[in-house]
């Protein structure tokens, strides 16, 4: 398998779960701050801040409203880390290996593609909103799909998988991080501790996790046991230690992926003898920077040894 | 009734289909009485599903759009009634391209070595010195059994009187045979019918005939050659095709940077288990985009030392860079001289008649009758750059004889030919379309191959002669029947 096409396969997993991630991760801010309180401040920006974009927000827009950061996050070009930016992306590379990925597939891409560039505008308002991002989220989940389903499961499968898993785990860990840093800048509110497991379900919520969270811990929605959920549980599809999981399975069908393995296997160990649901959550915010950084590295393994090299 | 022959204009032109109005040839006659049975709606049905199954299949050609801000991919123009050929006639056309080919490759051959055609003063030296398809770069180099132009697309014009002529012969990186393969494809799917009633011979095996000749070109000691096809990428105008037979021979498509050659002279593939020997590149990235090394120096779309690695001996190229030069159209007009040259035989295909600019007298007399010629650049292709005379306005052929006073060598001039047409689907009814056809010829040293007819190409618009897809072309396929049976012309029913 050429490098450039499994890189270009890895890129189309990164980004189409990325699109979704980011999807998710707005639907899930909105529900979070209409179940607030009346009166307590709407907290658009730490979406900004999680996706580390700041600076960029402040050079292009005068006021931090939800008009503003819901534009700069999902129709933004000019944000490379844009909802739009990221079906674009996956389109882009996508068109390169035609010949490789299977035509359906393609299809879905595209189509995403069309819908957004015509409902973005629609988007922006809130009575829209839900339905749009709903179908990204729709989209990326037949793309996947089509790809389990029909491609063949060979070297160029299994980076887009690496792709896919890699980016789940990142995003999974910034949508925990929003929730807590909303948390963190108001905590000196009283009120917000009764409204806690409420948010905390509506994160669950977002990630089609509810129903696993409830089979899985039999217990009521509580804040260290989600996070203690969406991090460590090793059979939802969606937490971390999952997603890590399955990309070192798949690593393991790799050739030369020794030091790959190896990197994964290493966060699997930290986290494995962590306690990240006993955290208070600046210690939490510090943790999921950790796991981030970890993740940039397991990027640059796999891109050093893969695409980089030869 | 949908379709009335009866009522087709075949307008003193040579008609594929019709000897005359109403008129039907033998050949056809399976074909024609097929199309009048079907009803109005049932001929627009098959129609959309001809549409549908293109656009379904993917088969498009990209254009570059200003307005769209980049290339579009177009699905691609296809007319559901085949243009009909005669075995007979195609056995005989076949023998002439592969004289042809065969003869073009001789020459090539002689141009990087001795030069004996120039010493011999067949073809004049100075022709050769302002070829801007020459390239010193290739002078002395052997290529696996002599061959440049492994594959080669040659035009070919029907005049009023049924004459086949050779327009041109693409040398460089003709393209179009995924399209003639496609377009069978489509008229399987939609047409079964039409294939149990009429002998049509197969075209299928190109892909493994193109295969084979790729693999004969590997270096000596190569068992099981690495084959790859090289395109510049998704902004090219071909690049479905190159995806396509990439799929179809099971080969690995990559792109300049996909590649290398490290100091050994030996070309690499980058793949995720580490560098792949490659051993024969069908490219379809012109010569001078193929090595900054050797050509030029800003290309991105290259390999760097692709060329010592070809002189060498560890890759064959196919074709051979330099091979352009016989595609010259000046060329062109020598390839009859070059022909009793090289195989001391008469060319079996008639040349169009082609005045050349810089020649005095010839120029004189393309100037005093620019309203009647067609003039092209030697060294354009796509259809650009052309002056159709009779179609011109005075403003145009003044800048023409301008543009050829300034560079009488760049311009050749032909006779505007009465290009023959095939009945063409038109909204609801049939009308004569002009067209041309395009078969590939591979050349492996001893065994030269030609594919069984090859893409017909149809100027859709009335009247318009232009069949390139990137100016409004579409395209037919192309049936080359078994004739053995009836030879008359029969009425229509």
């Amino acid at each position: 398998m050429l490098s450039r096409v499994a890189e270009t396969l890895y890129w189309i997993g990164r980004y189409v779960e990325r699109a979704e991630s980011s999807a998710r991760l707005v639907i899930a801010t909105q529900q979070l701050l209409l179940d607030l309180p009346k009166g307590t401040p709407l907290n658009w920006w730490s979406m900004i801040d999680i996706f580390g974009s700041s600076e960029s927000f402040r050079a292009r827009y005068r006021r931090q409203d939800e008009a503003s950061v819901i534009r700069f996050l999902i129709a933004d070009e000019e944000n490379s880390g844009s909802l739009i930016n990221s079906i674009t992306a996956a389109r882009r590379n996508a068109r390169t290996i035609r010949e490789i990925i299977p035509r359906e597939a393609w299809e879905q891409l595209n189509a995403i593609h069309l819908s957004l560039q015509q409902g973005l505008p629609q988007a922006l308002r809130r009575q829209h909103r839900h339905a749009c991002l709903s179908s990204v989220i729709h989209t990326a989940q037949q793309f996947s799909g089509v790809i389990e389903g029909t491609m063949l499961h060979n070297t160029g499968y299994l980076f887009w998988r690496l792709g896919r898993h890699l980016e789940r785990a990142d995003m999974t860990s910034r949508i925990i991080d929003v929730q807590s840093a909303t948390l963190l800048r108001s905590e000196r509110d009283t009120l917000q501790q009764t409204y806690q497991n409420i948010q905390w379900m509506s994160v669950l919520q977002s990630l089609s996790a509810y129903q696993s969270y409830r089979q899985q811990m039999a217990a009521p929605v509580k804040r260290a046991l989600v996070v203690r959920f969406l991090l460590q549980d090793s059979e939802f599809p969606r937490a971390f230690r999952h997603a890590i999981a399955a990309l070192l399975h798949d690593a393991q069908r790799l050739p030369g992926s020794e030091e790959v393995v190896a990197t994964a296997a290493a966060i699997i160990a930290q986290l494995d003898s962590a306690e990240p649901g006993a955290l208070d959550s600046t210690a939490l915010h510090h943790y999921i920077d950790q796991l981030q950084l970890a993740l940039a590295g397991l990027h640059q393994s796999i891109n050093g040894r893969y695409f980089a090299a030869a | 009734m949908a379709i009335s022959w009866r009522n087709y204009q075949v307008n003193n032109l040579y008609d594929e289909l019709m000897a005359g109005s109403g008129r039907i040839r033998p050949q056809a006659r399976s074909l024609c009485r097929y199309f009048q049975r079907l009803s109005e709606s049932a001929l627009q049905q098959r129609r959309s599903a001809a549409e549908l199954a293109i656009q379904g299949m993917g088969i498009t050609f990209t254009v570059y759009s200003e307005k769209a801000g980049g290339a579009i991919d177009r699905a691609w123009p296809f007319d559901v009634i085949p243009r009909i050929i005669k075995a007979s006639e195609w056995q005989r056309t076949v023998e002439g391209l592969k004289q042809r080919v065969q003869a073009l490759n001789l020459f090539i051959d002689d141009l990087y070595h001795d030069q004996k055609i120039i010493r011999d003063r067949v073809v004049p030296a100075d022709l050769l010195a302002d070829s801007v398809n020459f390239r010193p770069q290739c002078v002395g180099i052997t290529p696996p059994h002599r061959v440049w132009a492994h594959i080669c697309g040659s035009d070919l014009v029907r005049d009023r009187d049924g004459t086949l002529y050779v327009l041109e012969d693409n040398l460089r990186v003709p393209s179009g045979v995924s399209y003639m393969l496609e377009n069978r494809l489509v008229m399987k799917r939609i047409f079964p019918e039409l294939f149990r009633s009429n002998a049509i011979l197969p075209i299928d095996d190109y892909p493994s005939q193109l295969y084979d000749m790729l693999q004969a070109m590997a270096p000596a000691g190569c068992d099981q050659p690495e084959i790859v096809v090289l395109t510049p990428g998704i902004y090219n105008s071909a690049y479905f095709e190159h995806t396509y037979l990439a799929q179809q021979m099971g080969v690995e498509l990559v792109q300049g940077s996909d590649l290398l050659v490290d100091s050994d002279d030996v070309v690499y593939m980058r793949t995720v288990e580490g560098r792949a020997r490659v051993d024969v590149i069908y490219r379809r990235v012109d010569d001078l985009f193929l090595d900054p090394e050797v050509f030029n120096r800003d290309s991105m779309l290259g390999v760097p030392g692709l060329m010592r690695a070809w002189k060498k001996g560890n890759v064959a190229l196919v074709n051979a860079p330099g091979a352009g030069v016989a595609d010259d159209k000046v060329i062109y007009a020598y390839v009859p001289r070059i022909i009793r040259y090289y195989l001391d035989q008469e060319p079996l295909l008639p040349n169009v008649p082609t005045w050349l600019c810089h020649e005095r007298k010839e120029r004189e007399h393309v100037l005093a009758h620019l309203d009647q010629l067609v003039v092209k650049p030697a060294n354009e292709s796509g259809g650009y750059g052309m002056l159709i005379g009779p179609h011109a306005s005075a403003k145009e052929r003044a800048h023409f004889a301008r543009l050829i006073r300034r560079d009488p060598r760049n311009y050749i001039a032909q006779p505007m030919l009465a290009l023959s047409t095939a009945p063409t689907l038109i909204d609801d009814h049939v009308e004569p379309r002009h067209l041309d056809l395009r078969p590939f010829i591979l050349s492996a040293g001893d065994s030269v191959q030609v594919t069984m007819g090859g893409l017909t190409r149809v100027a859709m618009r009335r009247g318009s002669t232009v069949v390139n897809s990137s100016q409004g072309g579409g395209s037919k396929d192309t049936w080359i029947i078994d004739d053995r049976e009836s030879d008359h012309a029969v009425a229509c029913c």
